[in-house]
């Protein structure tokens, strides 16, 4: 590891004419929990590592105007978990992203790099995509955004264009009566990756469900949004044929591989089981059960 | 390749030193800030005895840069006992037998303390889950998670809250 240059910009203009000016041999640090390993087994040698965490819009928690949150890239778990609002209003991205390591990971680990990173087992994802979040990208040629769903484009490979780094997560503000929640499937209790992730948010009224959104992990080369899935619980009082349906639809969206954590037939059945326990957690929630 | 330079505080000093741009904080401690009660164990963030506090938060020094100390606070195992006085954790840890070969010892104790500091009545359950992230292949975990919730009745019963330099 030599001619390897480190930068600490204050502001986000730098950081993207640095980052875009040495090409793809630079990587974004935020929390550096997956970059430093990945540096350390040799997997990638980056000629240049930019810190983004001295940058104020990505280190900070903000409530919009209209009730919602943005949540910069770089923002650890351990201070989104002492948020005072964000947890009651997000139980399940939260859960989501505490879920990443342990304590001391928590203490540095952030979405952003859990996005960034390209995992399709990833927790923060399938949460985030059930939330509906939206990200904000900023690269040489300005701003734009684009939903979480979007983002991953395969193993270790996002849809970010050259030089555009992630800013911010911006998630919607909630109607009465709404929640979500994350569960994963893990062959020990804590510290292990997802052999099946499963996000739902979903929206109760007079106990039937308006609105909701299924983020599916770790069954598919990237996480993946089951429309289908939602489309099943949308109209439903959340009864045993809708979750069925539901837990089918997760079924067929599983593209997965067959490893040592899960084999496909596994990994395709607990798809479906998390759909409904998930779906179960983010309706107690809704109805104020939490 | 020019080092960098950079200042810091460790344990409530001002410390400076160089480092490659490349190197982790515990290289840094472990080498020319010559502070070797860190451990290096996984050097992937797994077994946590490498932990450290930066800005009094919980965090492996084996996953941050030790350019990233630049105008931070870090805490060290070396800051924990006060000269010759230990820190109540530590008295524990050695009335209760919470170690044998040690390697995980500073580990468990910074993040131990760290808890303390945070939660000073943690239930077993929150012991166990604060410390998941710091291997022990020798005690079974027993002894520590017994000696951090015995300290923390301690340490409230007689009133101590902080116990820092």
């Amino acid at each position: 590891m030599t001619d390897i240059q480190y930068l600490s910009p204050r502001t986000l203009d730098e950081a993207i004419s640095a980052f875009a000016a040495a090409g793809s041999a630079a990587r974004i640090m935020a929390g550096g929990t997956d970059l430093l390993v990945q540096m350390r087994s040799g997997a990638v040698r980056p000629g240049l590592i930019v810190d983004i965490k001295k940058i104020a819009e990505m280190t900070t928690i903000e409530e919009t105007a209209e009730g919602g949150f943005r949540v910069g890239a770089a923002v650890p778990g351990a201070v989104l978990a002492e948020h005072p609002r964000f947890g009651k209003v997000w139980p399940g991205v939260l859960e989501a992203v505490n879920l990443i390591g342990s304590t001391q990971v928590q203490g540095r680990a952030s979405a952003g790099g859990n996005l960034c990173n390209g995992s399709p087992a990833g927790d923060s994802v399938p949460a985030m995509i059930a939330a509906g979040a939206v990200v904000t990208l900023q690269g040489p040629n300005g701003r734009r955004e684009m939903p979480v769903e979007n983002v991953p484009a395969g193993p270790g490979r996002t849809n970010l264009l050259p030089g555009e780094i992630l800013v911010s997560f911006t998630l919607p503000p909630r109607p009465k009566g709404a929640s979500d929640a994350y569960l994963r499937m893990i062959p020990r209790t804590e510290m292990d990756i997802a052999v099946v992730g499963v996000g739902v948010s979903l929206t109760l009224k007079d106990g039937v469900c308006t609105t909701a959104r299924v983020g599916l992990g770790a069954v598919a080369p990237t996480v993946l949004l089951v429309e289908a899935a939602a489309k099943a619980l949308i109209g439903s009082k959340l009864d045993d044929a809708a979750l069925n349906a539901a837990a089918s639809a997760c079924s067929a969206a599983c593209r997965p591989i067959d490893d040592k954590r899960g084999t496909i037939a596994y990994r395709t059945k607990v798809a479906g089981v998390l759909l409904k326990r998930t779906a179960a957690i983010a309706a107690q929630r809704a109805a104020g059960g939490n | 390749m020019t080092k960098l330079h950079v200042s810091t505080t460790i344990n409530g000093e001002p410390a400076e030193f160089l480092c490659e741009p490349y190197d982790t904080m515990l290289d840094a401690l472990r080498g020319p800030l010559g502070l070797t009660g860190s451990k290096e164990g996984c050097a992937s963030g797994d077994c946590g005895a490498c932990s450290i506090t930066l800005d009094d938060r919980l965090v492996c020094s084996c996953l941050m840069l030790a350019a990233e100390a630049e105008g931070h606070e870090l805490r060290t195992i070396e800051g924990m006992a006060h000269g010759d006085k230990l820190h109540p954790l530590q008295q524990k840890f050695l009335e209760m037998a919470a170690l044998q070969c040690g390697i995980c010892t500073s580990g468990m104790l910074v993040a131990s303390d760290a808890l303390l500091q945070k939660n000073p009545r943690p239930s077993e359950e929150e012991v166990r889950f604060w410390l998941a992230g710091n291997l022990c292949r020798c005690t079974g975990y027993d002894k520590i998670v017994r000696a951090v919730l015995e300290t923390a009745t301690d340490m409230r019963e007689q009133g101590i809250r902080e116990f820092r330099q």
